[in-house]
C-alpha cells in the first residue's frame, strides 16, 4: 500500500484537472466530428469518464469518500443511459436502415 | 515506483481516446474504447480507489462495452456503411473543440495554486469496507433510488427494442 500512495504524492492536483479537461475535450470533439450515433454515444461515455476521474482525484485529495460514492452513482446512471440509448438506436435503425444522425433532422419543427 | 506511472497512464488514456474519435471503423472505435477504460481503471488503482477500479472494470469494460460491441455487430456496421461529415464540418468541429480546450487549460493554468503535490489525508477511503459504510449510511436513499432507476431502464430498453407485433 505504501508504494501506491507514494506514486500519487508526487503528482499535483493540477495535472489531474488537466487530464480530465483534455479527456472531456476529446469527447466533445467526438460528438462534433462524427455522424455515427453509436460513436457519439461512446464520446459521451468519454466525457462521463473525465468527470469520474476528476471526482475520484478530488476525493483522494481531500480525504472525503463522498466523491467516490458520486462516481459510483454516475456509473449506475451511465449503465442505464447506455441500455436505453442503444435500444433507441436499434429502433431507429430498424425504421430507417441507417444510424446516420442526419436522417433525424426530420425531427425539427 | 515513481510518479511517471501517472503520466504514462495519462498518455495512454488520451492517445486511445483520440483513436476512438478518429478511427474510421466503429468496431475499432469500440476496441480502442476498451483500452481507454483499462487505462482509466489503472488510474483509479494508483489513486487507491480500489472499489471504483473494480466497478469500472466490471461495469464499463465488461457490461457497457460488450453492449456497444454487440449492437455494432448486430447492426452489421463497418467502414463502408460509416456516414462521413464533410471535411469543412469536421474542421469546424476540431477547431471548436480546440478552442474549448484552450479555454479550459488557460483557465486552469492561470488559476494556479494546485501545484502542491498530493498529500493523502486518509488513504484508506477507497477501500470497499470504508466506502460501503459511507454508501449505506449517508447515501442509503440515493442507493435505493438507483436500483429503481436501473429497473425502469431495463423495462424501458426491453419495451423500446421489442418488435411491434401488429
Amino acid at each position: 500500500m505504501g508504494t501506491v500512495t507514494q506514486t500519487i504524492q508526487a503528482v499535483p492536483i493540477n495535472h489531474y484537472i488537466l487530464l480530465a479537461s483534455l479527456l472531456f475535450t476529446i469527447g466533445v470533439m467526438g460528438v462534433l466530428v462524427r455522424r455515427n450515433a453509436i460513436v457519439i454515444f461512446m464520446s459521451i461515455e468519454l466525457m462521463l469518464n473525465a468527470v469520474n476521474i476528476l471526482l475520484a482525484a478530488f476525493s483522494a485529495y481531500r480525504g472525503d469518500a463522498s466523491g467516490q460514492v458520486f462516481v459510483f452513482f454516475i456509473m449506475a446512471v451511465a449503465a442505464a443511459e447506455v441500455a436505453v440509448g442503444l435500444a433507441i438506436i436499434v429502433m431507429i435503425y430498424r425504421n430507417t436502415r441507417s444510424i446516420d444522425i442526419n436522417i433525424l433532422n426530420k425531427l425539427k419543427g | 515506483m515513481s510518479h511517471s506511472l501517472f503520466y504514462l497512464l495519462s498518455f495512454i488514456t488520451l492517445f486511445f481516446a483520440l483513436l476512438v474519435v478518429f478511427a474510421k471503423n466503429p468496431i475499432h472505435s469500440a476496441l480502442y474504447m476498451v483500452m481507454t477504460f483499462f487505462a482509466i481503471t489503472c488510474q483509479y488503482l494508483i489513486l487507491n480507489a480500489q472499489f471504483l477500479a473494480i466497478v469500472n472494470f466490471i461495469v464499463y469494460m465488461g457490461a457497457i462495452m460488450v453492449l456497444i460491441l454487440f449492437s455494432i455487430m448486430f447492426l452489421n456496421l463497418n467502414q463502408d456503411t460509416e456516414p462521413q461529415k464533410s471535411s469543412l464540418l469536421k474542421f469546424a468541429g476540431v477547431i471548436s473543440a480546440g478552442l474549448l480546450m484552450l479555454t479550459l487549460v488557460g483557465a486552469i493554468v492561470k488559476t494556479g495554486g494546485g501545484d502542491v503535490p498530493f498529500e493523502l489525508v486518509n488513504s484508506n477511503i477507497g477501500l470497499v469496507k470504508n466506502l460501503g459504510k459511507v454508501l449505506f449510511n449517508e447515501f442509503l436513499l440515493p442507493f435505493e433510488i438507483a436500483s429503481v432507476l436501473l429497473l425502469s431502464a431495463m423495462v424501458g430498453a426491453v419495451l423500446l427494442a421489442k418488435k411491434d407485433i401488429n
